[in-house]
């Protein structure tokens, strides 16, 4: 891996873990309305595909949005605001958490509806081929939306037309409280991809280096024209599926539980020398400065006119 | 010399033919649109005289001008090719979208509902959707309860959504055009039963105003509303009492969401009396809206209670007699006329 890939990756895996623990903290001061999911525990999806992607490959995200949303390039005091219902956000505070986006950015927003993102991105891959760019377009899905029926058609679908797509599955093993192994037929979520004729691959989830090049090569396909690829990383959630939720579901001996993909990451990359430890350190503190930004930027942010209620419903 | 005369499908067809023509980002996606797209025998050197166009036919010959990149056979899979084409509107494409009958909308509206009509105002003004939704509804050609549902009030009662219904083929090809032309999210619903209806139609490129309600006859005893082919029942009623000294006005709703409250007060703020006739189930629907909106907003100059005339609470039924019993036609809304025009009838 480049070195200067290796400094994004760790300078967004951390700004992710700042943002979710910030976010977690300010959601138990009441300062966040609704609810908020955690994408702490699962950086290295993010961070690993989005180092191989440009601004204007295009994403479709989850209710678990944040992470994406960072790696994606999305302006992080946006979306601090966005999250806290303020003015200055990313939506003008009307989307919140699960609808953080900037189409600019390529990132067609974190989405509430569970497989809601499996069409959304198989069409922005039908742009990209139909008007002849040179892009890709990243579905994030969850192991819980795998067994949406949305699943099905979203794949049948972009692999009968050869579309520029990616699905990457972030098998977190728990759909809400509910665990993989049982909600699913199929051992694997990988192993579907034969009944859409598409290459298939289970990686390590927690490592960002595999998740980055099992991205490299389906990026390559879809640009060949060859069609879509499903990748499923294996990985977990440090916290619940929401801010509040007990997860009295989780086990002692979750695989994944104990690991840390950025402690995992750090180490690699010094080892190999990809970054130095003085470069590591630098990069946490400086992220942890731009999240106590971001939340400082948030916080004294206005409110939403109440007038801005009726803008943007059509064009 | 005469203005030409087409059907009412030739007029979408024509339609959406001239959008592909002056946009090549204008695409058509849904079940069969090409018609045997993939089929052998049916591509001789990319023309594909024979591939049928979607079942009624609408975009047959589409695929031969503008090629299967452009006009897209999808697999039988609402939710798949809606939620493609919302995720191709918000990046660049202008889809237009079939939804074979309006009834299979179950299997599709999550990317109408909760993406296509949410992505603008979610994210603070950023997104445009320009996708239109063609698709089908009414009774009237035996086919029961899963293909004849009127459910265009349902798409209506969307924020984000904006909803078409055109009566002729005239406004058929204006409002079309209009609808592609807009960067919103727009359900063009038509009637299968008056596909075969003809009208003059220019052969120019023309839009109809969406959200424009247009005053059909005018009058000055009572305003019938109507939508779609009932408007056609509007007019037959309005012949039938001039007969008897009563004068209607007529109004074609044309967009059922956001409807032309503006013409539709104005008219019975003139008339006093109004009847809406809408072909859907009868509670929640757009003759419901209308009104409790007049009402609400023009209470004071009714000289009687509003009337609404519309589907029983049933689904549709099969049996021809059962289904001509279901669908509101003149002498139903006669009947109801007579409460409110007794008075000033000529003896």
């Amino acid at each position: 891996m480049e070195k200067k890939t290796a400094l994004w990756i760790y300078q967004k895996m951390n700004e992710i873990r700042f943002f979710e623990e910030q976010v977690r903290r300010i959601f138990g001061k009441g300062l966040i309305p609704g609810f908020v999911h955690l994408y702490a525990g699962e950086e290295a999806v993010a961070t690993g595909v989005m180092a191989q992607l440009e601004d204007s490959d295009y994403i479709t995200s989850t209710h678990r949005g944040h992470g994406h949303a960072i790696a994606k390039g999305c302006d992080i005091n946006g979306m601090m605001a966005e999250i806290m219902g303020k003015k200055d956000g990313l939506g003008g505070g009307k989307g919140g958490s699960m609808h953080v986006a900037d189409i600019d950015k390529g990132m067609l927003g974190a989405n509430g509806i569970v497989g809601g993102g499996f069409g959304l991105a198989a069409g922005a891959a039908l742009s990209i081929k139909t008007l002849g760019n040179d892009n890709v377009a990243v579905c994030f899905f969850g192991d819980g939306a795998s067994n949406e029926g949305t699943f099905h058609e979203g794949l049948n679908l972009a692999s009968i037309l050869d579309l520029p797509v990616i699905f990457v599955c972030e098998n977190n093993q728990f759909g809400e409280g509910t665990p993989f192994r049982y909600a699913s037929a199929s051992e694997t979520v990988a192993e579907r991809a034969s009944a859409y004729n598409m290459p298939g691959v289970r990686v390590d989830g927690m490592d960002v280096e595999a998740v980055y090049k099992a991205t490299e090569e389906a990026i390559e396909r879809a640009k060949a024209g060859k069609g879509p690829t499903l990748i499923e990383c294996d990985t977990y959630r440090q916290y619940g599926h929401f801010e509040g939720d007990e997860q009295k579901y989780k086990s002692e001996d979750d695989p994944n539980r104990d690991r840390d993909p950025i402690i995992e990451f750090r180490g690699k990359a010094v080892e190999n020398g990809w970054i130095t430890k003085e470069e590591a350190d630098s990069i946490e503190s400086a992220a942890e400065k731009t999240i106590e930004d971001a939340v400082a930027f948030a916080e004294v942010s206005p409110l939403p006119d109440e007038s801005s209620l009726y803008k943007d419903v059509f064009a | 010399m005469a203005e030409r005369k087409i059907s009412f499908m030739n007029a979408i067809t024509e339609s959406m033919d001239m959008a592909m023509e002056k946009d090549d980002r204008v695409i058509l996606i849904g079940t069969d649109v090409a018609g045997g797209a993939e089929v052998d025998h049916l591509i001789q050197d990319d023309v594909y005289e024979d591939a049928f166009g979607g079942v009624f036919g609408l975009s047959k010959g589409l695929v031969g001008k503008y090629g299967r990149e452009r006009v897209i056979d999808t697999p039988i899979a609402e939710h798949g090719y809606f939620s493609a084409a919302v995720g191709a509107a918000a990046t660049g494409l202008r889809p237009i979208s079939e939804l074979m009958f309006n009834d299979f909308i179950g299997f599709a509206l999550d990317p109408i509902l909760n993406q296509g009509a949410k992505m603008r105002y979610m994210f603070g003004g950023k997104a445009k959707i320009p996708l239109t939704v063609r698709t089908v509804h009414g009774a009237g050609v035996g086919a029961a309860a899963q293909h004849s549902q009127t459910l265009y009030g349902m798409f209506g009662s969307i924020p984000g959504v904006k909803v078409v219904v055109p009566s002729n083929p005239y406004d058929a090809k204006g409002l079309m055009l209009a609808a592609i032309e807009e960067d919103n999210l727009i359900v063009f619903s038509e009637d299968k039963s008056i596909y075969g209806m003809k009208g003059e139609v220019p052969e120019e490129y023309y839009t109809v105003e969406i959200g424009k309600a247009s005053v059909t006859k005018e009058g000055k005893d009572l305003t019938i509303v109507a939508i779609g082919k009932m408007v056609h029942v509007a007019l037959e009623v309005a012949e039938g009492l001039e007969k008897d000294g009563v004068s209607i006005e007529v109004v074609d709703l044309r967009t059922v969401a956001p409807w032309d409250e503006e013409t539709v007060l104005e008219s019975v703020k003139k008339t006093g009396r109004l009847i809406v006739i809408d072909e859907a189930n009868p509670h929640n629907n757009t003759a419901t809206d209308v009104a409790s909106v007049v009402a609400d907003k023009a209470f004071d100059y009714l000289d009687g209670p509003i009337k609404t005339v519309c589907a029983p609470d049933t689904p549709v039924p099969f049996a021809a007699n059962l289904e001509k019993a279901y669908i509101p036609d003149a002498n139903k809304v006669l009947k109801v006329a007579e409460e409110l025009i007794f008075d000033l009838k000529k003896e």
